[in-house]
């Protein structure tokens, strides 16, 4: 049997490394393909925890997760086609519309 | 048997999610990631977790991938392939991750709440039945608000990504 904190540490690898994708990189694509990493590696968390206390809760947690990640996807390209017509940039360095 | 399994899909999604992070072309970012989803759902399988497993594969692999695939499609990403990350100095933000990676495996590998070997209990059979039972009864609330905000973000995408009328 595997022991929780394999689990838990799993979680935290993929969660430095989508940190890292989302701090570094500076195509928008791929800092929204970090943001969704981030998400996924919370959602082991969820299940690992609910598993070894047997609890559904966990999974309906990342239930939920899943289904405002689908949303969060959804607006944030539409945001993303729309800047790329408007400023036909893909950098996040560039966009700075809202800077003082 | 479970330990090896684990270790061969642990392995393979943190590379997988490496080479999202380290890829020159958007699109082989997403193929990795893509890969990535797939071995956290056999994650998934391994936590006894099967409906979650499919879901993960519908969802994201069926539905979100391809929405990004498309988008890559749509805009031209050649331009940003040349330069992989934001320039100036890099630094701060690697002593950060660093800093937010060793906390959390002290945290974890200190603690002694997670040294769970075993399932406290084992339920078997009819996981799904039980599963949906309290999705619908016991977070009904949050299943309707969950529906409300995907319709909402549907709306949403659709008057962003319009063409505004001049």
């Amino acid at each position: 049997m595997v022991p929780l904190w394999w689990y838990i540490v799993l979680g935290v690898v993929l969660f430095v490394i989508g940190a890292a994708g989302v701090l570094l990189r500076r195509n928008i694509l791929v800092v929204l393909m970090s943001l969704e990493l981030l998400l996924n590696s919370v959602n082991i968390n969820f299940i690992a925890f609910g598993h070894y206390y047997d609890d559904f809760r966990g999974q309906i947690f990342a239930i939920f997760v899943i289904a405002i990640t689908a949303a969060e996807v959804a607006v944030a390209l539409g945001i993303l086609v729309a800047l790329a017509r408007n400023k036909s940039t893909l950098k996040v360095d560039e966009v700075t519309i809202m800077k003082g | 048997m479970d330990q090896g399994f684990f270790l061969l899909f642990a392995a393979a999604s943190v590379v997988a999610a490496l080479t999202l992070v380290l890829a020159r072309n958007p699109v082989h970012s997403a193929l990795a990631l893509m890969a990535c989803f797939l071995q956290v759902s056999a994650i998934f399988v391994l936590l006894e977790a099967p409906l979650l497993a499919v879901i993960q594969i519908f969802v994201y692999v069926g539905a979100i991938m391809v929405l990004f695939l498309f988008v890559i499609m749509m805009i031209d990403v050649r331009e940003a392939v040349l330069q992989r990350f934001l320039p100036g100095s890099n630094l701060p933000v690697l002593v950060l991750l660093v800093l937010l990676g060793v906390e959390m495996l002290v945290l974890v590998l200190r603690s002694d709440r997670f040294s769970v070997a075993e399932p406290v209990a084992t339920s078997t059979g009819g996981e799904v039945r039980q599963l949906s039972t309290t999705l619908f009864a016991d977070y009904l609330l949050p299943f309707e608000v969950a529906s409300v905000i995907l319709l909402a973000a549907l709306i949403g995408a659709i008057v962003l990504a319009r063409k505004e009328p001049r």
